[in-house]
C-alpha cells in the first residue's frame, strides 16, 4: 500500500507519487481509488450496453411473435436459425438481462463506479484503506463479468431459469437445457461477483470509518456518503447469504446432495432426491435479493440527494431526516424478503408478517420523496444534465414505488404476482431509478473522473428522450399486468384472451427500441468528451464537497498539499447572515473547508 | 437485405448525432461554452419539466381509457369481491398521490427555474413537516395493511371441515395441468412420484383404497357456490397455478402439497354473457379475423373463433413451453357438474381396464 494516512493530516506528503508508474500499474493493475471507479463505470457500461441489447431482442420477440427477423439468426446462431427465437433463448435472454443488470449494472457499474470515486474524495482521504484490496476487488469483477459473457456461448444456452434461478428448474439439466453448463458457469461467475461485492464493501466500510479528514464527523458526510456507507453494510449481511444459496445448489447439481430437491420425476426417471425443499432456496436468494433492491436503489438516492442540493443551490431538505430514512430502509429491507414469497406456499402467517414490514418502508421512501420536493420549492435550479436525471429519479421512484403498496400487500399480490404488472414496477422503481442515478453520478462527477466536461445539449437531448422512453415503456405495461399477462412468457398467443393486448406490446417494444437508441447518444457523448469534452475547471457546479478541491489533474494522494480540514456541513448553499446578505459575499456556496465566518451560526444537525 | 438497411440506419443516425454535436459546438463557439446550465437553459429545461408533467398526466388519461378492458371482468369467486375492493382503494389512493406528488414535483421544477439574480431560500429543517409527512403515510398503510390483513387471513384460512367443500389436486408437470377429483369419499388417495408407472402418471398408490375413486381428468369442472379445496402437487419443476378470473394464485412446489381455495360464482355461461365479455370477446375476434385474413393469404390456416372460457395457466416459468402451460375450467351448476363427473372413469377403473388388456 503506497498511501499512508496516519495522523500526518498537517504536513505535506512529500513522498507522494514519487515511485515510477508503469503503464500496468497506472491503467491496469492500478490500486488508486480514481482509476478503479473508471474500470468499474467503463465495465459496468459495457455490460449495460450488452444487458440493454438483450432486452431489446426479446421485446422485438414479444411484439411481433410471427415475424422473422435475420437479427436474431445474426446474434443468437443456432438459437435463431431463419429468423426465428428458439422459446428456451428466450427464457436466457431474459435471464442475463435480469442478471446483468441487477448485479454488473446497478450494483457493480454504480456502487463501485461511484462509492470507489467519492469515498475518499468526499471524507478528505487519500485512497480507500485498502488499495490492493481494492483492486482485488476490481479484478475479481472483471473476471466474474468475463465468464458472465462467456456463459453465453454455452452449447445448450445460457442459464435461462430466470434472474432468480429458483431450483429445481435451474438444478436440473433435464428440465432445461440452460440448467446445464450455462448455469454452471452462472453460479462461477456470481460465487466470484460476490467475492469481488464483499471486498469491496468491506473497504468502503473501513474507509467511512476510519479516513475521515480532521472536522469531518459523521453528521457532516454528504449524503453519498451515508448512502454508500449503509449500502456497503447491507452487501456485507446480505450477499454471503446469496453465496450460501448457491453453494448448496452447485452441490445438489454436481454432488447429488439433495438442499432443495424432493419427489421429483423427470424424463421418465424418478431422481433419488428426497426431503429438500425449493422453499428454502427462495427464503435465501430473496434474504439477498430484497436487500440488493436498496444496494441497488440507496447510491442512486445518495447520489441525486448530493446533486439536487447542488443544482437547486439550496441545503437538502432534512439531512437528519434523511440519513435516518436511509438507516431506516437498510434495516427495514433485511426482514421483508418474504414479500416475494406470498404464495410460495409458505405458511400464510408469514405472508402477514412480510405484509406489515414491506408496507413500512413505504414511510422513510415517502419521507425520502416529500424531503426531494421540497428542496426543490425556493430554490433556484440549474437544470445541468445531472439535475434533470436526479429530478427523473424522484419522478420514477415515486411512480414505481407507489405500485409496491399493491404489490406489498399480500392479499392483493395474489393476482398480480409474476404478473406484468411486477415487471413493470420493479423496472421503474429500481431498474430505471437507478440508471438515472447512474446517469447523473457520471454527468455531475465527469469532470472529476476525466477533467473534461460532457456536452450539455447532448445531456438534455439523452434525457428527454430517456425519460419519454422510460415511461412509455412500463406505464402501459402496469395495464398490460393487469389483465394478467404472466412475465417470461415467450408469445402469449395461446391464450387468445390476450390477443387485444399486442397493440401495447407493440408500442412497448416501440418506446423501448427509442429509449435505446437515445444511450447512444449518450455513448457518443461519453466517449468523445473523454477525448475532446472541454476542459473543465476545478469547481465547475460551484459544490461545496471536498472532491472540488482537488486539482482537476488526478493525481495519487488526492491533494497535492495537507488533506483540507472541515469546518462545517456540506449544504451550506445560499446561507445568509442576518442581513440578507450572503455568508461570503457574491458567492451562493460555502465550501466545507471554508471556515465559520464571523458571527455566522453553525447548523446544528 | 435487411441486415444491410440496419447498418445504412445506424451509420447514419450516427452520422446525424456527430454533425449534430458540430453545429452545437459552432454555434456555441462564440457564446457561452462553460457546458453548465445557463439562464436560457434553465428557462428552457424549466418549461420541459411542466411540459413532462402534463405528457404523464395525458399518458395515464389515455392507459386508463383506452386500456379500461384489460382490467379483468368481476370477480367470479367470493373472495374476489373483497380483493376487488381493496385493490380498488389501493389504485384510488396511489393514483391521487401520484398525481399530486408529480405535480409538485414538476412544477417547483418549473417555477423555481434558475435565473441569474434570483436567491434560493436557505430552509434546511422543518421538524413540524417532517413529522406531517411521516404521520400521514403511517395513518393511511395501518389503514390498508388492517384491511388486508383481515382480508388475507379469510382467503388463506383453509377449513376442510367447514361446510362441504370440494377437494380437488391440483396436479402439475413439464408442461401440463391435471386435476384429480376425490371421488365419493372426498378423500384423495396418497401419492408419491416414485409411483408413476405406466398409466398411472400421477403416481397415486394403488394400496391405498381412498384412491380407488379418484378422478383423473385433463379439464377442471367446478360446482358454482360449493367451496373447492385445491390440493396442489407439481412432479418436477416449480410451477404455479394462477387461475386469474378467481384470484386465485399458488405456487406448486415439487416435494410438498400446497393449498388454495375459494368458491365460485359465476357460471362460465354468464361470464361469456356479460357486458364485458361480450364486447371483449367482439374485440378479440375482430382482431383474429384480421390476422387470418393475412395467414390465409400467406397459405397458412385461419384462426379459430374465440370463445371465452375460464383458464388456469401457469405462472412460475417451468421450462421452454412455459408459455402454453394452461388447463380449461368450467364453472356449471351442481347438476350439470354432477354429470360430467358421472362420464369420468374412476382411476381404479383405469387400472383393470389396463389389467384386463
Amino acid at each position: 500500500m503506497s498511501v499512508n494516512q496516519g495522523d500526518n493530516h498537517d504536513h505535506d506528503h512529500d513522498d507522494h507519487g514519487h515511485h515510477k508508474e508503469t503503464f500496468i500499474t497506472k491503467y491496469i493493475f492500478s490500486q488508486d481509488h480514481k482509476m478503479i471507479s473508471k474500470q468499474y463505470l467503463i465495465t459496468g457500461l459495457i455490460m449495460g450496453i450488452i444487458g440493454i441489447a438483450m432486452s431489446l431482442l426479446f421485446r422485438m420477440q414479444l411484439a411481433w411473435p410471427d415475424h422473422q427477423f435475420t437479427i436474431y439468426e445474426i446474434l443468437l446462431g443456432k438459437f435463431g436459425e431463419d429468423g426465428v427465437m428458439d422459446p428456451g433463448i428466450y427464457l436466457a435472454l431474459v435471464t442475463i438481462h435480469g442478471t446483468i443488470m441487477v448485479f454488473f449494472v446497478l450494483t457493480a457499474g454504480l456502487s463501485g463506479t461511484f462509492s470507489n470515486l467519492l469515498i475518499p474524495l468526499q471524507i478528505g482521504a487519500r485512497d480507500m484503506a485498502s488499495g490492493f484490496l481494492n483492486m482485488i476487488s476490481y479484478w475479481l469483477f472483471f473476471l466474474s463479468s468475463v465468464i458472465m459473457v462467456l456463459s453465453l456461448f454455452a452449447e445448450a444456452g445460457p442459464a435461462s431459469a430466470g434472474w432468480t434461478i429458483y431450483p429445481p428448474l435451474s438444478a436440473l439439466p433435464q428440465a432445461i437445457g440452460g440448467s446445464g453448463t450455462g448455469m454452471t458457469l452462472w453460479l462461477v461467475s456470481m460465487a466470484i461477483f460476490i467475492a469481488s461485492s464483499l471486498l469491496g464493501s468491506l473497504n468502503y466500510v473501513v474507509t467511512v470509518i476510519n479516513l475521515r479528514t480532521k472536522g469531518m464527523s459523521m453528521t457532516r458526510l454528504p449524503l453519498t456518503i451515508w448512502a454508500f456507507f449503509v449500502t456497503a453494510i447491507i452487501g456485507v449481511v446480505s450477499f454471503p447469504v446469496l453465496l450460501s444459496a448457491a453453494l448448496l445448489l452447485i452441490m445438489d447439481r454436481s454432488f447429488g446432495t439433495s438442499f432443495y430437491l424432493s419427489d421429483i420425476y423427470i424424463q421418465g426417471e424418478v431422481l433419488h432426491n428426497q426431503g429438500g425443499s425449493p422453499v428454502l432456496f427462495e427464503h435465501l436468494f430473496w434474504f439477498l435479493g430484497h436487500p440488493e433492491v436498496y444496494i441497488v436503489l440507496l447510491p442512486a438516492l445518495g447520489i441525486t440527494s448530493e446533486i439536487i442540493a447542488t443544482n437547486a443551490r439550496k441545503p437538502i431538505f432534512g439531512y437528519r431526516a434523511m440519513v435516518a430514512s436511509i438507516l431506516a430502509i437498510a434495516f427495514l429491507s433485511t426482514i421483508v424478503w418474504g414479500h416475494h414469497m406470498f404464495v410460495s406456499g409458505m405458511n400464510p402467517f408469514l405472508g402477514s408478517v412480510f405484509t406489515f414490514t414491506t408496507l413500512l418502508i413505504a414511510i422513510p421512501s415517502a419521507v425520502k420523496a416529500f424531503n426531494y420536493i421540497t428542496t426543490l420549492w425556493k430554490g433556484n435550479l440549474q437544470f445541468n444534465p445531472a439535475m434533470l436525471f436526479s429530478i427523473g429519479l424522484v419522478s420514477t421512484f415515486i411512480t414505481g414505488g407507489l405500485t409496491g403498496i399493491i404489490l406489498g400487500d399480500s392479499t392483493l399480490d395474489i393476482n398480480v404476482h409474476d404478473t406484468y404488472f411486477v415487471v413493470a414496477h420493479f423496472h421503474l422503481v429500481m431498474g430505471i431509478s437507478a440508471l438515472y442515478g447512474l446517469f447523473a453520478g457520471v454527468y455531475h462527477w465527469f469532470p472529476k473522473m476525466y477533467g473534461k466536461m460532457m456536452n450539455k445539449n447532448l445531456g438534455y437531448v439523452h434525457f428527454w428522450i430517456t425519460a419519454i422512453g422510460a415511461y412509455g415503456v412500463f406505464f402501459p405495461m402496469h395495464f398490460v399486468g393487469m389483465a394478467g399477462l404472466p412475465r417470461r412468457y415467450y408469445t402469449n398467443s395461446n391464450f387468445p384472451y390476450f390477443d387485444d393486448l399486442t397493440d401495447t406490446n407493440v408500442l412497448i417494444t416501440a418506446f423501448a427500441i427509442f429509449a435505446a437508441a437515445g444511450q447512444l447518444v449518450f455513448l457518443y457523448n461519453f466517449i468523445s468528451s473523454i477525448f475532446y469534452g472541454k476542459k473543465a475547471v476545478q469547481n465547475p457546479w460551484k459544490s461545496n464537497t471536498l472532491e472540488w478541491t482537488t486539482p482537476v489533474e488526478h493525481m495519487h494522494g488526492n491533494w497535492p498539499g495537507a488533506i483540507p480540514h472541515v469546518h462545517r456541513w456540506p449544504y451550506d448553499y445560499s446561507k445568509t447572515n442576518e442581513n440578507g446578505e450572503y455568508v461570503i459575499a457574491g458567492q451562493d456556496f460555502v465550501s466545507q473547508v471554508t471556515p465559520l465566518q464571523e458571527g455566522e451560526e453553525e447548523m446544528h444537525h | 437485405m435487411t441486415v444491410f438497411l440496419t447498418i445504412v440506419v445506424i451509420a447514419l443516425f450516427g452520422i446525424t448525432l456527430w454533425q449534430m454535436s458540430k453545429i452545437l459546438k459552432l454555434s456555441q463557439a462564440k457564446t457561452d461554452n462553460s457546458q453548465v446550465a445557463n439562464d436560457k437553459d434553465n428557462n428552457l429545461q424549466g418549461k420541459l419539466m411542466l411540459a413532462f408533467v402534463i405528457f404523464i398526466y395525458l399518458l395515464t388519461i389515455y392507459c386508463f381509457v383506452q386500456y379500461d378492458s384489460y382490467f379483468l371482468p368481476e370477480s367470479a369467486s367470493e373472495h374476489g369481491v373483497d380483493y376487488d375492493r381493496l385493490m380498488f382503494i389501493s389504485m384510488v389512493l396511489i393514483m391521487i398521490v401520484q398525481i399530486l406528488t408529480q405535480g409538485l414535483l414538476h412544477f417547483f421544477s418549473y417555477k423555481y427555474r434558475g435565473k441569474k439574480e434570483n436567491k434560493a431560500l436557505f430552509f434546511a429543517d422543518n421538524d413540524k413537516l417532517e413529522f406531517i409527512w411521516t404521520i400521514i403515510p403511517v395513518i393511511v398503510l395501518a389503514g390498508l395493511i388492517i384491511y388486508g390483513l383481515f382480508t388475507w387471513t379469510d382467503i388463506m384460512n383453509i377449513d376442510e371441515e367447514d361446510g362441504d367443500p370440494l377437494i380437488v389436486e391440483l396436479y402439475a408437470y413439464q408442461f401440463d395441468w391435471r386435476a384429480r377429483y376425490s371421488g365419493e369419499d372426498n378423500e384423495l388417495g396418497k401419492a408419491n412420484v416414485r409411483f408413476i408407472e405406466g398409466i398411472n402418471t400421477l403416481g397415486l398408490d394403488v394400496s391405498d383404497t381412498y384412491g380407488k375413486d379418484d378422478k383423473i381428468t385433463n379439464e377442471l369442472h367446478l360446482p358454482v357456490n360449493r367451496k373447492v379445496i385445491f390440493k396442489m402437487r407439481s412432479q418436477d419443476v416449480l410451477h404455479s397455478a394462477y387461475m386469474p378470473f378467481f384470484r386465485a394464485q399458488m405456487n406448486v412446489v415439487p416435494g410438498m402439497i400446497t393449498e388454495f381455495a375459494y368458491t365460485p360464482t359465476v357460471t362460465s355461461e354468464e361470464m361469456r354473457n356479460s357486458e364485458f365479455m361480450v364486447e371483449k370477446v367482439a374485440t378479440i375476434n375482430k382482431i383474429r379475423k384480421e390476422k387470418s385474413k393475412k395467414l390465409v393469404a400467406a397459405g397458412d390456416e385461419a384462426l379459430e373463433e374465440y370463445t371465452f372460457e375460464y383458464y388456469l395457466l401457469c405462472n412460475k416459468i417451468c421450462g421452454v413451453s412455459h408459455y402454453n402451460m394452461q388447463m380449461k375450467i368450467i364453472v356449471e351448476s351442481e347438476e350439470d357438474y354432477k354429470a360430467w363427473l358421472k362420464t369420468q372413469p374412476t382411476f381404479g377403473e383405469q387400472l383393470s381396464a389396463q389389467a384386463s388388456n
